[in-house]
């Protein structure tokens, strides 16, 4: 894999989304970085504030899809064949996991620092 | 040459396949099959120290390639590139351009941001090549002796072959050229959204010549065709594709599938239709046909001129001298390492090439690395064994939104990177995606040597 210059990679992304990639870099890693800090201190998933987090996350892989459609000049009505529908199944799962884990950490971290009950 | 087979390819470090269990991981998976990976030679093989003096003829994509790639692989040597031009243009992002999807801009950088160190820029064209001299001379006059030559000075675009053809009005009175420049593929969107506010006829065409990517002309038609869709015009339009031969593109399964698709989007086709004079005030266009001259009428045309070897090529000794690249001059190499038929230390790579199909920057994504190692071998006093098998890559855009990812070898063989996943003649979404945004950086990639 050493052959694989990942400046390209990053150069393809910056190209479909400009500065919006890195902040959304920023956003993924302050995400799992929360998410752990959270999931550490509790010791435990919390199974009500988890599925509140995978209803924003539903939103999330929505959005992702938007975003996608918005960079590439088109539309999903535009996909042809099965990788385009697993493509757009990739990208929507990123968007769902990514905002799921954002999601569960931002609350996790608002309610630890309110009083607990 | 034998077809196709993984071992005949450049030698990859690493299989395609491989590279798309990497992308998989992402919606990078479009970028990957342009982000091969070079020879495993290139990343391996021990610098080679010498004090030979080499001399690159051309500074477009094949050029700048061949410089970054010999400069990594070579200490000590002299390495000059010869190149007029100051800016540097990505030619596959023309129809991007004159398709509205990209600014000017996107096509357009400067020469300098590639040129690797070490490597010694003459601002000049190259008027005369002398290989039985070993020297090439600027059109300043100044000679500069070699011990080796890699002519990648690409091609001329010959407008003055057709009668009435004045470049000066592209973007006017539905006069369209793609190929020109950034400017004549921005000023063609002016021209051709016109048209697809209004309808009328549109011509496109294709010269009876090797060209740049053959795709361009088709895909330009079916980009037309989707705009006037889109803004609910087809119904006022006739489109026309005049095909300079009996066939629709030089792989006979890819000229199937267009075919076809030219026949779902209503699409005429006029077969043996060879462009040879336009009258810009009149709007029409005159073709020869094998029942002699023909005048065809046009609210908007694309006008593709025929295109040779540079002059300074055409007027050297370096042509074939036989066979159908002789009339117009392309270079005598050898299909497998592009190196010069006659003159062992002489290579020819990218658009200058004597060789079948080709002329994308995907080919010399492809070259580049072959004639490199031959080269480089050459030198060290060692045998290269990597083959170039006429790889070539097409992403054919058949409306805004798909593109077909078509790649073919010098047989005509499809030589899909994705077999099974991205089928060749599949409009798909993925391939639109990698044509509009991942072509690009890896593009520049390969002009840094890197891919």
């Amino acid at each position: 894999m050493k052959d694989l210059d990942l400046s390209v990679l990053v150069s393809v992304f910056l190209e479909m989304m400009g500065p919006l990639f890195w902040l959304l870099l920023l956003l993924g890693i302050a995400g799992i970085v929360g998410f752990v800090a959270v999931f550490l201190r509790e010791g435990k998933l919390d199974s009500r504030r988890l599925i509140r987090s995978e209803l924003v996350g539903l939103a999330g892989g929505v959005a992702a899809l938007v975003l996608m459609a918005s960079v590439t000049v088109s539309g999903f009505t535009d996909a042809g064949g099965p990788v385009d529908w697993l493509l757009i199944g990739i990208i929507w799962g990123i968007g769902l996991a990514g905002t799921t884990i954002l999601a569960y950490a931002v609350q996790g971290l608002l309610a630890g620092k309110r009083p607990t009950a | 040459m034998s077809g196709d087979h993984p071992s005949t390819r450049p030698p990859n470090g690493l299989s395609r396949r491989g590279l798309l269990k990497f992308g998989a991981a992402g919606a990078a998976v479009g970028a990957l099959p342009l982000v091969a990976p070079p020879p495993a030679a290139a990343a391996q093989a021990p610098v080679v120290k010498t004090s030979a003096r080499i001399v690159i003829a051309g500074a477009g994509a094949a050029g700048l390639a061949t410089a970054a790639r010999l400069a990594e692989r070579l200490s000590g040597a002299e390495i000059t590139i010869i190149d007029a031009r100051k800016e540097h243009y990505y030619q596959p992002g023309f129809t991007l351009v004159a398709g509205g999807l990209k600014p000017q801009s996107y096509v357009t950088s400067a020469t300098a941001d590639y040129l690797p160190r070490g490597v010694t820029w003459v601002e000049e064209r190259v008027a005369e090549f002398d290989p039985d001299g070993n020297s090439v001379t600027t059109e300043g006059g100044r000679k500069i002796p070699y011990d080796f030559l890699v002519v990648a000075a690409g091609l001329q675009l010959d407008y003055d072959a057709i009668a009435g053809m004045d470049t000066s009005r592209i973007g006017q009175d539905g006069l369209g050229s793609v190929y020109h420049s950034p400017a004549g593929a921005a000023a063609t969107w002016q021209a051709m959204s016109k048209f697809a506010d209004t309808g009328g006829r549109g011509l496109f065409l294709r010269p009876n010549t090797e060209m740049k990517c053959a795709g361009a002309p088709l895909k330009y038609t079916f980009i037309t065709d989707d705009y006037l869709r889109r803004r609910g015009n087809r119904g006022k339009a006739e489109l026309i594709y005049a095909a300079n031969n009996k066939g629709l593109f030089s792989v006979p399964i890819v000229a199937e599938k267009v075919r076809m698709l030219y026949r779902e989007r209503d699409v005429k086709v006029q077969y043996e239709h060879v462009m040879t004079a336009i009258d810009l005030g009149r709007k029409v266009a005159t073709f020869t046909t094998p029942n002699g001259p023909t005048e065809i009428p046009y609210d908007f045309v694309n006008v593709i001129p025929p295109m040779r070897a540079p002059q300074a090529v055409r007027n050297s000794p370096l042509g074939w001298t036989e066979g159908p690249f002789a009339a117009d001059g392309w270079m005598e190499v050898e299909k497998p390492t592009l190196r010069h038929k006659r003159y062992p230390n002489v290579f020819g790579v990218g658009d200058v090439a004597g060789v079948p199909k080709g002329k994308t920057a995907a080919s010399v994504k492809w070259q580049v690395p072959v004639a490199v190692d031959h080269l480089v071998a050459t030198i060290a006093g060692t045998t290269a064994t990597s083959v170039y098998d006429g790889y070539t890559s097409c992403p054919l855009i058949t409306r805004l939104g798909r593109a077909m990812l078509v790649e073919f070898d010098y047989d005509n063989n499809l030589t899909p990177s994705f077999p099974g996943v991205i089928a060749p003649l599949e409009e798909l979404w993925v391939t639109w995606v990698m044509k509009t945004m991942a072509l690009k950086p890896t593009y520049v990639s390969m002009l840094r040597g890197r891919a």
